[in-house]
């Protein structure tokens, strides 16, 4: 059934004391959990495998590839695009096995990604992390294709291993805070963040649930602690939501929920632990506390008044009513407490950011919340997104290379210098790539500039300087298969979207830090920053329209 | 300007050099500078922790002096050396001797970053003292029990004065606390992108020990003819050091070991002779050669005289006509780098040019 490693035990053992339970009863769990998984056919959700970090490949041990295909994901005459979903059993190894593996296994390079994985029978194995095609345009995942087996293809199912091993499962993010403090906004960027970096995440908006539920709003009666009807409809919303997080995180293949609502009080975060663990779910507190009155009017005239609740009210008497509301709240809020909430993992945003609490901070994916929660701010500011003026390549119809502006170029440059002149910004920061074309951009605005060189274009690799008509005569596969997923598309010897993406997560993260800042760069290179900045899916961000001689100008606003 | 604070024992010279290491190799260049040492130049031997009591007006004035003394040296350190950070570590635990700082700071136009270690565990102070006083020069020639009971003493003579980084009157100061090893951390004021860095960095290491294992994949097809880059695989040598890497690290019994490899071919075959999960990272990939991909030393100095003579001249910084630098590789390998801290046993198989930019970090070894 499963089997434990040594580092498994001890996981558990860690986790049994975070969450206070022994351990016979949390093993007995993750073996429901497994035998539950096994039942669902053609589930091969398994959470194991994912990744470290996003961008990195995780190739599974030999001895547990499970050779279970979708044939809906076939194509007659393809032999590379056969994805497998493979599993590996949980031996989280432990350089302690005995006999060393009798013959290496072959390699086979995936044409798409360009990716080496370990094949058998001359067809790749992919890992379930690498099916294609799983999540549609809106991070949804895409219904479960018929997995009958094609005529053609014996498929033998080895096993359906998964273990509850909790270094790899999915983590519930939950925040806390009296309403008005940034935490649909936060929970909001949070998501955006993460799904641009490759983390299937969503959010989950309780009070969303609530105005389902409630169709309308009367007033901040509903929210008195001492209205039953009014709980009960909150604690009813509250179940459904985790519902919804647990289909997310178990059967849609998400790995990350954020769980917005107030979570004001100690018992309703201690309820959402049990859920979670009862789940395999990590849990990460994200609170924000704030009492400076000046924000929290100013959150409240910003995003209170537009509020689905507030439509047949004026401005007094909505911020009147959403005061009365907060109260509701404050009398049994219970922060999140140095002593009592030790063993629990969190962050403690103060004052929009200017002090941080955090608190045991267990893995990889939750060290990066707290770096990007720690580096964002709401001064209000506009980032400036354009690509470099025409160059001599550009009106040869070639791709990449490192060609210099044409005159047509050289006046975007000029018109640009004068058009940020009269955009009146102060102390704007100017970014290019290490690349002449968008320098020679920033040399015409006269002010001072860094050179970032993973702002360089797309490396197109054998394709370089070429016509998108000599690729198609000279290598027509890559052609085709670009068409196919041009995200993951990878040129040879070059890189692919997501690739792009991992370069860049480092800009996007100083630009979070920045106020003012101008990035004159590449077309798939803004492609991959603005889909950042609209959400746009994996599937949208290599058609998202980036025209030469075009600013964009973003300027975020409250949700 | 990164001001430690904390009680001895406490980690602080240990994050201090850590700290600057991470900073010299990711291209800040940073020095520490230890009053510790500085007290130890001024005063001919250590007696007892008598030196350190707080009526030891004596000793008081020796203690300033080496402060203003090394003060003075991080001076020089920024306008003549050009530094851009300078680590502070001496234990600074009293509000004075912070504002004495914060003037110095002030006068020069240099930022604060304040440092502060707590740890009230028993256990890891005596560790620590264990592990790092005993053999320091102070205690050259005294036997444990005695070195371990006076340093005691010396830490209550600290714990007198020792007043934290107050929440509400240090609140205008830049500061990350570490508590208990990192377990818990309380940032404030955050001011710019290096101390962002600081702050990620410090809040990923962690003390508990472990062993990273690099190596490079076998010998390739493309080694075999003296040829750079490309993606070619293994030669039958490089399968029987793969054969002989599995059985080594079988040997070695580590519980829990991650392996690392490229996306190129030549490290992922190597692994694949251990039989174990492993993770591939395009972050690990060699060093692009660029136009010079391919090519045999030979070849590229007959066919790019003056790149070859270029490289020479300063192979760090050098840059392969559309490809990258051992400068380029460290900033790719900063991900890395994070990673490996974070996490606890590793092997990485990876590439020539990339094992020596991640052994320059382990080892502090300059560009």
């Amino acid at each position: 059934l499963v089997s434990l490693t040594v580092k498994s035990e001890n996981v558990l053992r860690a986790c049994c004391r975070h969450y206070g339970r022994p351990l016979a009863s949390t093993v007995a769990r993750s073996e429901h959990v497994t035998a539950g998984r096994r039942e669902s056919e053609g589930d091969t959700q398994t959470h194991t495998l994912t990744h470290t970090l996003p961008g990195s490949v995780v190739i599974p041990r030999r001895a547990a590839w499970m050779k279970h295909r979708s044939p809906s994901e076939q194509h007659p005459g393809k032999r590379a695009r056969v994805p497998a979903a493979a599993a590996s059993t949980s031996r989280q190894d432990g350089m302690e096995d005995k006999a060393p593996p009798s013959n290496p296994r072959e390699l086979t390079q995936n044409p798409l990604k360009k990716i080496w994985m370990p094949c058998k029978n001359g067809l790749p194995e992919k890992h379930i992390s690498q099916r294609k095609g799983a999540y549609d345009g809106n991070h949804h995942p895409r219904p479960r294709m018929d997995t009958r087996p094609a005529p053609s293809l014996r498929v033998s199912v080895v096993s359906v291993v998964s273990v509850v091993c909790m270094t790899n499962c999915p983590t519930l993010i939950v925040t806390v805070g009296l309403p008005a403090r940034g935490k649909t906004y936060i929970s909001k960027k949070l998501t955006r963040y993460l799904n641009w970096i490759g983390v299937p995440t969503r959010e989950f908006n309780v009070g969303q649930y609530r105005r389902e539920c409630v169709k309308i709003y009367k007033s901040f009666e509903f929210f008195r602690p001492d209205n039953e009807e009014g709980l009960k409809i909150r604690r009813q919303c509250a179940s459904a939501a985790l519902n919804d997080v647990r289909q997310y995180l178990t059967e849609e293949g998400g790995q990350v929920a954020v769980f917005d609502a107030t979570n004001t009080t100690r018992e309703r975060r201690e309820t959402i632990i049990e859920f979670a663990e009862q789940n395999g779910f990590k849990v990460f507190f994200v609170e924000s506390v704030c009492e400076d009155p000046d924000v929290i009017q100013e959150n409240i005239v910003q995003v209170k008044l537009g509020s689905p609740d507030y439509t047949n009210c004026n401005t007094e008497e909505a911020v009147e009513d959403f005061m009365k509301r907060i109260k509701c709240y404050e009398n049994s809020y219970e922060t999140l407490d140095e002593v009592l909430d030790r063993d629990l993992s969190y962050i403690k945003i103060m004052d929009v950011g200017q002090r941080y609490l955090v608190n045991r901070v267990l893995d990889h994916i939750q060290s990066r919340i707290v770096y990007y929660l720690m580096n964002i701010h709401i001064t209000p500011r506009s980032i400036y997104l354009c690509r470099h003026g025409e160059s001599e390549l550009n009106v040869n119809g070639r791709i990449g290379g490192d060609s210099g502006l044409t005159p047509r170029g050289k006046e975007f440059a000029k018109k640009l210098s004068q058009f940020i002149q009269t955009q009146g910004i102060s102390d704007l920061k100017v970014w290019t790539s290490q690349m002449k074309r968008t320098i020679q951009t920033a040399e015409a605005l006269n002010v001072p500039y860094e050179q970032w060189k993973v702002l360089n274009e797309i490396d197109a690799g054998v394709c370089e300087e070429m016509m998108y008509e000599e690729i198609q005569e000279h290598y027509p596969l890559e052609f085709a298969l670009r068409d196919q997923d041009k995200y993951r598309y990878r040129y040879p010897k070059g890189e692919s979207y997501e690739d792009l993406v991992q370069r860049l997560e480092p800009v996007i993260m100083e630009l979070e830090r920045q106020e003012n800042v101008l990035v004159i760069c590449h077309q798939a290179v803004m492609r991959c920053l603005l889909a950042y900045f609209l959400d746009k899916t994996a599937e949208e961000l290599p058609y998202l329209k980036c025209p030469l001689h075009t600013v964009l100008k973003l300027t975020p606003v409250a949700y | 300007m990164i001001v430690m604070v904390g009680l001895p024992a406490r980690g602080k010279t240990y994050i201090s050099k850590k700290l600057t290491r991470y900073l010299n190799w990711i291209g800040v260049t940073t020095k520490v500078f230890n009053v510790g040492q500085y007290r130890r130049d001024a005063t001919r031997s250590y007696n007892s922790f008598e030196f350190f009591k707080p009526d030891n007006s004596e000793a008081m004035k020796i203690r300033k002096a080496c402060a203003v003394a090394a003060l003075k040296d991080v001076c020089d350190y920024f306008t003549r050396e050009l530094g851009q950070v300078v680590v502070f570590d001496a234990t600074n635990t009293t509000p004075e001797r912070r504002e004495v700082i914060l003037g110095f700071a002030k006068e020069n136009g240099y930022k604060v970053f304040f440092v502060e270690s707590i740890c009230d565990d028993p256990e890891i102070i005596a560790e620590n003292i264990k592990q790092v006083k005993l053999s320091s020069p102070d205690y050259v020639d005294c036997d444990k029990e005695e070195a371990v009971a006076d340093f005691l003493k010396r830490i209550e003579c600290y714990k007198m004065t020792y007043v934290p980084l107050d929440d509400n009157k240090d609140r205008n100061l830049s500061y990350i606390k570490i508590f208990n090893v990192g377990s818990r951390y309380l940032v404030n004021r955050v001011q710019d992108h290096i101390q962002s860095r600081i702050v990620y960095y410090l809040m990923n290491i962690h003390v508990t020990p472990r062993s990273i294992y690099l190596c490079r994949h076998g010998e390739s097809e493309l080694n075999l003819v003296g040829r750079i880059g490309g993606d070619s695989g293994l030669s039958a040598r490089g399968a029987q050091f793969a054969c002989a890497l599995g059985t080594y690290m079988r040997g070695q019994c580590i519980s829990d070991l991650k392996v690392w490899t490229s996306h190129m071919k030549r490290t992922i075959q190597t692994a694949e002779a251990l039989g174990v999960q492993y993770e591939q990272w395009k972050a690990l990939n060699e060093i692009d050669a660029g136009v010079c991909e391919d090519l045999t030393y030979e070849e590229i100095q007959e066919n790019y005289p003056e790149e070859f003579a270029l490289r020479d001249q300063d192979k760090y910084r050098y840059r392969y006509p559309k490809g990258e630098s051992y400068e380029d590789l460290v900033q790719r390998l900063e991900p890395v780098i994070m990673e490996l801290e974070r996490q606890e046993n590793v092997l990485v198989i990876c590439h020539q040019a990339v094992m020596r930019c991640l052994l320059a970090y382990f080892l502090d070894k300059s560009a």
